[in-house]
C-alpha cells in the first residue's frame, strides 16, 4: 500500500487533475468578452480566449493568470508570441476576467498557484497561438490563391514569396475561418523568442512610471473607503463600540457591523481611519485569549513527545537505530509568519441587484466569485471580476476562505455603497493567514558510510490543506501532504528500509493559510539542516556528502555541483567567513545555493554573496529566471534572519515593518545565478529557492562559528563573545 | 481649502490640514503613482519631493507642503527620470512592481547630488525603501546605470 501522504508537488497536480477531471484545454471565447469586444471594434480576430488580434495590428494577450511580481505577463505572453510569429513590440497584455474559459489546466478552476503557471500552460498557450497563426496564413493564402504551405510568417506578416501582408489585415477573412481541430507546434530549434536572454518583462514601463493600475489604485465614481477593525483570530466576538464617535469625524459617512467585525465608510482614507481609531471596539477573544507564543511552543513539543498520524511506517526504526554506528537527534523550530506583501489588501465592490463587480488583485478568482455569489445571492456568472496588478501576493492574495475579496462584499451588501476596503500594514500583519508554526523533530541512525539507515520523524504544526478546495488530493488518512512536503518524498528517506514520519496535527484558532512555498518554507530548512548536520557527524564535507545521498538524482546532483563549481566551494576564506550549501528540489525544479557568511561581534549575521544553480527545465524567460531567483533570496533571508509572529494574550505582537523587519537593500548579498541548460518541461519559479535559503544560511553560520542554529528566525548569533 | 502646487500645477483641495500629503495626492488629486505601504515612514513607497527633498508622504501632514512644491513620479524632472527610467527599464528591475516609484523617487535625489555614487552611496541613500520582492541588486545596477546615462548626458 502507498503511505498516506506520500506524495510530491509533482504527484498532487497529477492527483489534482484526475479529481477536477482531468487536464482542461478550453478555446471557447466567453460570451462576455464577445459581447464587449463587438460594442468597441468592428474588427477583431478572435481565435480563441487567449488572444484578440486588431485591424490596426495589435495583438492582446489575454492572461488566465495573475500577475504578482512572478513574471507570467511577459513568460505567458512569450509562448503565444512565438507560435504567432507576432511582432514582439506591438503585443499588449491585460489580465482575463473571471471566467469558466480561463480555469487552471489542473485545478478547475481560475487560479495562480504552485508556482504551476508556465508548468500546466507551457501547451496550452502555444498551442493559442499556433491556431492563430494557422487561421493568419490560411486567409492570406486564400486571398493570393496559393497553397498555405507556400506561406511563412514573420514578425507580424504573412509572406509568400514576394507578398506580405500584415495580420492586421487578414483579421476579418481570418475571423471567418473554422479553427482547426490541433496545429502542430514548432519545433524548438527555430524558437526566436523562448528562452531567449533579452527579452524585457512587458510590464516594467508602466510600473516604472507609476501608471500601473494595482487594486489600491482602483476609483470608481462615488466609491467610499472602508477600513475594518477586526481581529486576526477566530472565535472573537465584539463587545461595544462607540459608533457616535466614529460618524464625528468629518468625512466619516456610516458604520457598519459586518461578520468579520466593524467597518467605517468614509470618504477617503484619512477619514476612515480616523473614523476607526474614534470607534475604540472593545472584543471578547473567547478561546483565543490563551494564545501564547510561550505555550503554543510547550504544546508543539508536548504533541511531538505524545507521536502522530503516521505518514509512513516500514520496518524497526528503533532497534535499527540502536545499532547504528551513527546516531543523530534534532530538533527545529520555525514560527508563524506573514506574507507582508508590499501592497496592502484591498478589493473594490460595487454591487446592484443583477450584478456584483470586484475590482482586486487576487489568485483566486472562481473562488472569489463563489463567495460573492453566497453572500449576495447572485448566480457566479453575474459576478465579475477585474484583476489589477497585485503588489506582492506571497500566497497572502491565495487563500482559501477568500477572507478580504469576501469581506467587501459583504460591506457593499449591508451599505449598498460602492466600497473599496484598505488595509493598513496593521492590519495585513495582524490579519492572519500566516504560515503554521511547525516543529520538526528526527532520530536518524547512519551507516559506516554514512547513510541514514533508520529514520525517525514527528512533525507538528496547522494543516494549510484542511478546509480548502485541494483538501480531499492533500489531506491521505489525516496526513496533509504538505505539512511535511517534500520529506517522505526526499530521494534517499524513500529509500530507507526502517523508517517511521508522523505528523500530529493540532488545530488552533490561528488564521493559517499559504505562504511562499507552503510546505517547503520550513520543510527544506528542517531537512537541509539536519543533512548538514549528518554530514559533519561522519565527518564528510557536506557537499561530498550531499553527493553521496543525491547520485541517483542527475538533476539535483547536477545542481549541487554546479553551486559548488560556482561559488569555489572548498577554496580558503578570510577568517571568519564560512559557506553553507543547501540543495532541494521545489515545485518541479531543483536549486542549490550557497551562501558565505561571517557573524560579526555583536551577534549580527553578513551575508557577503550567495551562489544560486537552478535547473527549472526550460528556462522560458532566462532573465526571470534569474529575477526570481535573486528575490527568493532576499525573501528567504529576510525569514530566516528576522520574521516572526508572536501572540501575547490572544493578540498578535507585531504591528509593521519596525517589529517585523524586511531585508533592506543594505542588507541583500551579491546573488550570481546559473541555470542549467534543459529542455526537460518547464518546472516553477516562484517558489523553487525560498526554501533553500534558510538552511544554506544557518549551514554558512555553522561553518563560521561553529554554531547550529535549529530554531528560526536567527536574529542574532550568540557567539558568546557579545 | 488649502492651496498646493503639485508637479508644477496648482491645486486648491478641501482637506483637514493633518491629512498626509500621500492621501491627497492619491484620494483627492487621484495621482496615484506614490504607494501606500506602511504609514509609518518605514518603506518609502510613497516617497515624493518636497521643495527639492525626499519625504515619507504618509506621515507628513499636508499643512507642511502649504507654499511649497510637490512633485511625485508623475512629474519628476526629465533630467533624472529620463535616466532613472531607463536604467530601470534596462535592468528590468520591477516584479511585483509596487515600490518601484517609491524606489525611483528616492534614488531621485541621491543621483542629483551625486553623479557617480558607491555601493556605500546607494546603500545610505536607499536602505529607507523596502523592496519585499527582494529587487535590491537590480536597483543597485539601475542606480549605477541611471549615473552613467545622466554622466554622459551632461
Amino acid at each position: 500500500m502507498k503511505p498516506s501522504g506520500s506524495i510530491s508537488r509533482r504527484q498532487f497536480i497529477r492527483s489534482t487533475a484526475l479529481t477536477t477531471g482531468g487536464l482542461i484545454i478550453a478555446f471557447h471565447v466567453p460570451a462576455g468578452i464577445r459581447k464587449a469586444a463587438a460594442l468597441t471594434e468592428t474588427s477583431l480576430f478572435m481565435p480563441n480566449a487567449f488572444l484578440r488580434i486588431g485591424a490596426d495590428d495589435s495583438v492582446k494577450v489575454l492572461l488566465s493568470h495573475c500577475e504578482m511580481g512572478q513574471g507570467i505577463w511577459t513568460s505567458l505572453s512569450m509562448l503565444i508570441a512565438e507560435e504567432l510569429d507576432a511582432d514582439w513590440h506591438k503585443l499588449q497584455v491585460e489580465h482575463a476576467p473571471a471566467d469558466t474559459a480561463y480555469y487552471h489546466t489542473i485545478y478547475a478552476t481560475q487560479r495562480t498557484g504552485g508556482s504551476s503557471s508556465l508548468y500546466s500552460e507551457f501547451d496550452r498557450y502555444r498551442k493559442a497561438g499556433a491556431t492563430a497563426r494557422h487561421l493568419l496564413v490560411q486567409a492570406a493564402a486564400n486571398r493570393w490563391k496559393v497553397n498555405s504551405n507556400e506561406c511563412r510568417t514573420e514578425n507580424g506578416y504573412v509572406i509568400s514569396g514576394d507578398k506580405n501582408v500584415r495580420y492586421g489585415e487578414l483579421v476579418q477573412e481570418a475571423s471567418a475561418l473554422p479553427a482547426p481541430a490541433d496545429v502542430p507546434l514548432k519545433d524548438p530549434a527555430s524558437w526566436k523568442i523562448i528562452g531567449k536572454e533579452k527579452i524585457k518583462k512587458l510590464d516594467s514601463p508602466e510600473k516604472i512610471n507609476g501608471k500601473a493600475v494595482f487594486g489600491m489604485d482602483v476609483h470608481i465614481p462615488g466609491m467610499l473607503t472602508a477600513m475594518v477593525s477586526r481581529v486576526p483570530v477566530s472565535g472573537a466576538r465584539v463587545i461595544r463600540y462607540n459608533e457616535a464617535a466614529a460618524m464625528a469625524v468629518p468625512g466619516v459617512r456610516q458604520v457598519v457591523k459586518i461578520p468579520t467585525g466593524i467597518a467605517v465608510l468614509a470618504d477617503d482614507f484619512w477619514a476612515a481611519k480616523k473614523g476607526r481609531e474614534a470607534l475604540k471596539v472593545q472584543w471578547d477573544l473567547g478561546e483565543a485569549s490563551h494564545l501564547n507564543s510561550d505555550s503554543l511552543l510547550t504544546e508543539l513539543k508536548a504533541r511531538a513527545d505524545k507521536g502522530g498520524t503516521a505518514a509512513t511506517n516500514a520496518g524497526n526504526p528503533d532497534e535499527t537505530f540502536s545499532k547504528s554506528k551513527y546516531k543523530l537527534e534534532a530538533e527545529y523550530y520555525q514560527p508563524f509568519l506573514a506574507q507582508a506583501p508590499m501592497e496592502p489588501l484591498n478589493c473594490t465592490v460595487q454591487l446592484s441587484a443583477d450584478k456584483c463587480e470586484i475590482w482586486t488583485g487576487t489568485q483566486t478568482q472562481t473562488d472569489d466569485q463563489r463567495a460573492a455569489a453566497q453572500i449576495t445571492g447572485l448566480p457566479i456568472n453575474k459576478v465579475f471580476i477585474t484583476t489589477c496588478f497585485l503588489g506582492g501576493s506571497f500566497g497572502r492574495r491565495n487563500i482559501t476562505r477568500s477572507d478580504f475579496v469576501r469581506e467587501a462584499v459583504e460591506i457593499a451588501k449591508a451599505t449598498g455603497k460602492v466600497v473599496k476596503t484598505v488595509w493598513t500594514r496593521e492590519d495585513d500583519i495582524q490579519g492572519g493567514m500566516y504560515r503554521p508554526a511547525f516543529l520538526h523533530r528526527f532520530k536518524v541512525g547512519l551507516d559506516a558510510s554514512g547513510m541514514p539507515v533508520s529514520w525517525k520523524q514527528i512533525s507538528v504544526g496547522q494543516s494549510v490543506m484542511t478546509g480548502g478546495p485541494f483538501e480531499k488530493v492533500a489531506v491521505i488518512n489525516g496526513v496533509d501532504m504538505f505539512s511535511i512536503e517534500g520529506m517522505q518524498t526526499a530521494p534517499f528517506v524513500k529509500k530507507i528500509k526502517d523508517q517511521k514520519i508522523e505528523l500530529n496535527t493540532p488545530t488552533w484558532p490561528v488564521l493559517i493559510d499559504n505562504w511562499r512555498a507552503v510546505g517547503l518554507s520550513h520543510t527544506i530548512f528542517a531537512m537541509e539542516s539536519l543533512i548538514d548536520e549528518m554530514a559533519y557527524a561522519v565527518k564528510k564535507d557536506p557537499v561530498a556528502y550531499r553527493r553521496m545521498l543525491y547520485k541517483d538524482v542527475p538533476r539535483l546532483l547536477g545542481v549541487l555541483n554546479l553551486a559548488a563549481e560556482k561559488s569555489n566551494w572548498g577554496s580558503p576564506l578570510p577568517k571568519g567567513r564560512g559557506r553553507g550549501i543547501a540543495a532541494y528540489e521545489a515545485v518541479a525544479s531543483y536549486v542549490a545555493l550557497v551562501a558565505e557568511v561571517s557573524v560579526l561581534k555583536d551577534g549580527s549575521v553578513k551575508v557577503h554573496k550567495v551562489t544560486c544553480a537552478v535547473d527549472c527545465g526550460l528556462a522560458i524567460h532566462p532573465d526571470g529566471v534569474v529575477a526570481q531567483m535573486e528575490g527568493s533570496i532576499g525573501y528567504g533571508l529576510s525569514t530566516a534572519l528576522y520574521s516572526e509572529i508572536t501572540f501575547k494574550n490572544g493578540q498578535v505582537q507585531q504591528k509593521n515593518f519596525y517589529n517585523y523587519p524586511i531585508l533592506r537593500i543594505h542588507e541583500m548579498p551579491e546573488v550570481n545565478t546559473f541555470i542549467v541548460p534543459s529542455n526537460e518541461k518547464p518546472g516553477g519559479i516562484g517558489e523553487a529557492s525560498v526554501g533553500q535559503m534558510m538552511p544554506a544560511l544557518t549551514n554558512a553560520i555553522f561553518a563560521a562559528t561553529g554554531k547550529r542554529i535549529r530554531n528560526l528566525p536567527i536574529k542574532k548569533v550568540n557567539t558568546g563573545t557579545a | 481649502m488649502i492651496q498646493l502646487t503639485v508637479n508644477g500645477k496648482q491645486y486648491e483641495v478641501d482637506v483637514l490640514p493633518d491629512m498626509p500629503i500621500l492621501w491627497v495626492i492619491r484620494d483627492k488629486l487621484k495621482l496615484t503613482g506614490t504607494k501606500f505601504g506602511c504609514g509609518a515612514a518605514q518603506c518609502g513607497a510613497c516617497t515624493v519631493h518636497l521643495d527639492g527633498q525626499g519625504i515619507r508622504s504618509c506621515i507628513s501632514p499636508v499643512s507642511r507642503a502649504v507654499g511649497k512644491e510637490i512633485v511625485t513620479i508623475e512629474g519628476l524632472q526629465p533630467s533624472l527620470s529620463k535616466p532613472l527610467m531607463e536604467a530601470w527599464t534596462e535592468i528590468d528591475v520591477p516584479q511585483c512592481g509596487y515600490c518601484q516609484t517609491g524606489q525611483i523617487m528616492a534614488a531621485a535625489i541621491l543621483l542629483r547630488e551625486n553623479n557617480d555614487p558607491s555601493d556605500q552611496d546607494i546603500d545610505n541613500a536607499m536602505s529607507g525603501n523596502i523592496c519585499r520582492c527582494g529587487t535590491y541588486q537590480r536597483i543597485r545596477k539601475a542606480i549605477h546605470l541611471a549615473a552613467e546615462l545622466k554622466r554622459s548626458a551632461t
